[in-house]
Formats: structure tokens, sequence, C-alpha cells
């Protein structure tokens, strides 16, 4: 199945951020495709380089940059990012800044749009 | 192509000031609405405040985004649907409802469709998406 993945809220505050993870892990396990990643809200804040959590805690920005790695688009909406701070010059390596347009097309591409948020 | 347009709905289901969800979700549902989709909104729970006419965000400093409900039909978004039991529970009624545009043709003001909560279920099962915002 093709997925398609929403986060809303932000990293550590909210336990979204680690269930969409462990869920994108599972599915990719089971040899499903992931359409790609959209964060929005304070979802936003989840792939910032800034953050410098404890050694012995997971780094939820390296993660999600891990994943980036593996080819999976993750994407992080313009508008909601200026409005907290997070420019390009603050992400981690392979997220990208785009438009809620990225959004529509993954829901509409995907066969299922699964949202992590309260 | 007709059948090849995704059917997306949107529920709504918090209050919308006190956090930016509404608010946020309401900028998602405008940009969908300018891709080749078939959108529809319902308003349920704590969402329905969001339709109440006469908001007014001066005190709270906020810059408020009622009026854009005001023009949810120049946006093609023109089903809107607001769950009875949740106006109800919470006092209103449809009178206190926003006009959310006007007709083309006859330019009567058009309000959100009011609608029973056993009628979301079947709606919900139609669709390709459902966002929660």
């Amino acid at each position: 199945m093709k997925l398609a993945v929403l986060v809303l809220e932000g990293p550590y505050n909210h336990e979204a951020s680690d269930s969409a993870y462990n869920f994108i892990q599972a599915a990719l396990e089971k040899g499903h495709e992931i359409r790609g990643i959209f964060f929005y809200h304070d979802g936003v804040y989840n792939v910032t380089k800034l953050m410098e959590p404890p050694q012995d805690d997971r780094h939820i920005a390296n993660r999600w940059s891990e994943l980036g790695a593996k080819g999976i688009d993750i994407v992080v909406c313009i508008a909601a990012a200026k409005r907290r701070g997070i420019v390009d010059d603050v992400l981690v390596p392979n997220v990208r800044i785009s438009g809620l347009g990225q959004l529509t097309m993954m829901a509409i591409e995907a066969d299922r749009l699964v949202t992590f948020g309260d | 192509m007709a059948e090849d347009i995704k059917k997306i709905m949107f529920t709504v289901r918090k209050a919308p000031h006190g956090s930016i969800y509404v608010y946020e979700g309401l900028e998602v549902k405008l940009i969908m609405a300018a891709y080749d989709a078939d959108i529809s909104v319902v308003f349920m729970d704590d969402g329905v405040f969001a339709l109440k006419d006469g908001q007014n965000t001066a005190e709270l400093g906020i810059k408020g985004f009622a009026a854009t409900y005001g023009v949810m039909v120049d946006y093609e978004i023109s089903k809107i649907y607001v769950d009875r039991k949740s106006m109800e529970d919470r006092g209103m009624t449809e009178n206190d409802l926003l006009v959310i545009g006007e007709d083309e043709d006859t330019e009567e003001p058009i309000k959100p469709t009011v609608i029973e909560t056993d009628q979301i279920g079947p709606m919900m099962a139609e669709q390709h998406n459902i966002l929660c915002f």
C-alpha cells in the first residue's frame, strides 16, 4: 500500500511524532511504500537541527533525517514554518520546505493518508 | 475523469480560538480547494463554535479568521456541514450560524447545512481522505 503521513505536533512534547515514526518503520518493514511525510502546525519543529536532546534519549530530528536519506520525501509546510521561525538554514539534511500543495498531492496520490496529532 | 476526482473530507472538532489548529486547518482547506478534489467540511464537537456568527477577536489580540468562512463558497468550498447535536449541546441553533457565501444567481445568502450525527458516518465512508483540523 502507498501511504502518506501527516505529523501535526512538535517533538518530545507530544507522542504523535514518535508514533508516526514507529508507524513508518513498521510499514516499511511490512513492505509498504511511504509516498511522503508532511509536517504541519507545531510538527514543523520536528526537523530542526537546533535541537540537542540528552545523549541517552532519541534524537527525533536525526531520526527523520535518516528516513529522508532512504529516499522518503519529507516536507515541512512553509506557511507553518515561517510563523515559527523554521527556515531552510535550520533544517536537518534530507528534508525540504514547500507548500500545502505538496500535502494535497500526497493525499491524492497515496492510498491512505495517516494523521498523527492530538 | 470525473471518477478520478478524489473526495477529501475535513473535520473541525476543536474550538476556533485558544489554539491555532482551526485557523491553520482553514489554510489547508483553501489550498486543497484549488486542486482537483471534491472537498467537504464537517463541523462537530467544539468545532461548531467556528461557525458562530458575530465573532470578534479584537480583545483576544489576534487577527481572527471568521470572515474567511464568509467567503468559503467563493473558494468553491460549498459542502459545509454542521452537526446538529453538537450545536444543541452547546446552546446553538441554526440562527447562530454565519453565512458562508451567496448564491451566484439569486444572491441569496448560503449557510452551512445542518446534518444529523448518523449521517456523518456514511459520508465518511465515501471519502478518499479524512483530515482532522
